[in-house]
């Protein structure tokens, strides 16, 4: 038997039980469809927020207290065994180079805020005015924090949209006087609501100056300091400044991490695609599932074939031909459905495209290939122990069936 | 050409053993007309299907043009039916989903031949049998008469040396059944060797050589 009569056989038989020849293709187009449309999902959202993390501050380089080996972010970076604090002086003497643009320091730390008899325990950071051009955020209300002496712990503080929103109603803040742990602040500015950054919405948090920070939480070391470079290029040069100039203050000793915006994308990036082959893998599930019910329905085609099974092997079939005329009709059935799905799954994606015209959606070709193959593969695997059976069947008792 | 030598033929049903060929020796040479006839159960069926090498023996040898086919594997069986043996049944068994035609095919597309050389033959088949006009119906649209028609021209397409026919008439009416009995006859005359399984004694009475069985075992073997 030719290869392509095999076909043309094998797509007879299709054509005879549309019923359920469309079914399958359903179950397999649905199993594709999905791996398509949620990788494409997934790569949407690495994409996007991929971007955004771009967008926030693109030349960013961040310095943290204590050495830890690697270059991203592990438990050892906020562990920090810290040998030497980070100081204010530390973070100033930075931005003597050509390669820094500017830098903002961070202290983090938690306290009541509160306001005629309202109080909320908030996130207090403590920096200076260049930390929200450094991280491209926007006011919404008055002022920032003034630029100046750094040193100068002026009672002065900017409020999350949330804290304000939560302190104050529909009263104004602008000019009123919070109780900030055991000290008095006068309300400046409301930021912007844009603004999640490193998992911290900046929403929640109440920004005061970083000397009145230290004071409060009654400390003179740094959490952080962010490190705008002066351009892209100047990132590896201002790495390598930083880190000396450090060790040079710290008396030779390499005690701090500098990480680069660079690294945390890299992280970000491979995070939210190991998150999309996981989509993708609890799609492929049902390929799986379809895979099984293709075997189902072989099975159920051979039986109700059984005369017509016996009937070629009289006619001088060998059960090799037998086998793989089975076998096609199997790698037909999940061929067509992965086209179907295929095609079923790019109007999907198209789709989505038109409802969130702001998100990049487009499927991977390794998930397209996948899907296409896993679907082929399923179909050949399952359909070869109905092949088989029909192969194996005793000529005499298959006529004998009607 | 057809050598029965001490075939034992023993089915397993539950527990018990059948024993439908019992040491049945036979020879057949080509182009004889042959008729088997006796009771349900004599094993004259399973005699049919061990000629045609749907079956195999328990024991015993057979000879098929001199060359010993007992032990051949599923391959080479399906080579020789294919090319030697012509089968025709009482259910006709024709694939319901196929025209006419694309039945009478099938023999050729599984010897792997041309569609080109195909169509001519079907076509020649086809004229033989009378149902040239016929060949684009699908079984469903054809008489019994004319559906065993279509079988015989299937039968016949590879030009075997042996037809063997399995009560050809038991689901026809008269008149299509002497219809076929008069094809089948032609076919003898031009040669080929013609095994008919009937219960239908006025049939069986038409071959030359006429066996009757009984018991898995050949009691009558009258040549005319």
């Amino acid at each position: 038997m030719t290869a392509g009569d095999t076909l043309r056989y094998a797509l007879t038989s299709l054509h005879g039980a549309r019923a359920r020849t469309l079914l399958m293709l359903l179950a397999m187009a649905i199993g594709v469809a999905a791996v398509v449309v949620l990788t494409s999902l997934g790569e949407a959202a690495r994409r996007y927020v991929v971007d955004q993390f771009a967008a926030l501050g693109t030349h960013m380089l961040i310095v943290i207290p204590g050495r830890s080996e690697t270059g991203g972010v592990g438990p050892a970076t906020f562990a920090g065994e810290t040998p030497r604090d980070l100081t204010l002086d530390d973070a100033f003497s930075l931005t003597r180079s050509a390669t820094v643009r500017r830098i903002a320091p961070l202290n983090i730390g938690a306290a009541p805020v509160s306001w005629q008899g309202r109080e909320r325990e908030v996130t207090i950071l403590g920096t200076t005015a260049a930390f929200l051009e450094l991280r491209r955020f926007t006011m919404k209300q008055g002022k920032f924090l003034a630029t100046g002496d750094p040193t100068q712990a002026s009672a002065v503080c900017v409020l999350g949209v949330k804290v304000r929103n939560e302190l104050f109603g529909a009263a104004s803040a602008l000019g009123e006087w919070v109780r900030i742990g055991d000290r008095r602040f006068r309300v400046i500015g409301v930021l912007g609501t844009e603004g999640a950054s490193m998992g911290m919405s900046m929403e929640d948090t109440v920004i005061i100056p970083v000397a009145a920070a230290q004071s409060l939480f009654n400390t003179s070391s740094l959490f952080r300091i962010f490190v705008e470079a002066n351009g892209r290029e100047a990132i590896p040069r201002a790495q390598t400044w930083i880190r000396d100039t450090l060790r040079l203050r710290h008396q030779g000793e390499e005690d701090v991490t500098v990480i680069t915006q660079d690294a945390v994308l890299a992280t970000f990036d491979r995070i939210l695609r190991a998150l999309t082959l996981a989509v993708a893998g609890i799609a492929a599930i049902s390929l799986a599932v379809a895979g099984i019910l293709i075997m189902n329905v072989m099975l159920v085609a051979v039986t109700q074939r059984t005369s017509e099974i016996g009937l070629l092997k009289a006619l001088g079939a060998p059960g090799r031909d037998i086998r793989v005329v089975f076998l096609a009709e199997a790698a037909l059935l999940s061929l067509l459905g992965a086209l179907l799905g295929l095609a079923v799954g790019m109007a999907g994606t198209w789709l989505l495209g038109e409802l969130f015209p702001n998100l990049d959606f487009s499927a991977p070709w390794w998930a397209v290939s996948a899907a296409v193959g896993v679907a082929l593969a399923t179909g050949v695997l399952f359909g070869w122990l109905p092949a088989r059976r029909a192969a194996r069947l005793d000529p005499v008792q298959a006529l004998s069936r009607r | 050409m057809i050598e029965l030598r001490n075939i034992h033929r023993v089915f397993h049903v539950g527990d018990q053993q059948v024993h439908a060929l019992n040491d049945v020796t036979l020879s057949i040479q080509p182009g004889e007309y042959l008729s088997i006839m006796g009771p349900s159960g004599s094993g004259k069926s399973t005699l049919l299907h061990l000629i045609g090498l749907l079956d195999r023996p328990t024991s015993g040898r057979y000879l098929l043009d001199e060359r010993d086919v007992t032990d051949l594997d599923d391959a080479e069986t399906a080579r020789v039916r294919r090319e030697t043996i012509g089968f025709v049944f009482q259910f006709f068994h024709l694939v319901s989903r196929l025209s006419a035609a694309d039945n009478v095919a099938l023999p050729l597309v599984l010897a792997g031949i041309a569609p080109t050389e195909r169509a001519q033959r079907v076509a020649a088949v086809m004229q033989a049998v009378g149902l040239a006009d016929r060949a684009h119906h699908r079984p469903d649209q054809l008489s019994g008469g004319q559906r065993q028609r279509v079988a015989m021209a299937r039968a016949t397409i590879m030009a075997p040396a042996v037809i063997l026919a399995d009560e050809p008439t038991g689901n026809l009416d008269s008149a299509s059944g002497k219809e076929v009995i008069a094809l089948l006859e032609q076919l003898n005359t031009r040669g080929m060797t013609l095994i008919i399984v009937t219960h239908d004694a006025d049939i069986g009475r038409r071959a030359r050589r006429r066996l009757k069985m009984m018991d898995g075992r050949i009691v009558e073997d009258d040549s005319a």
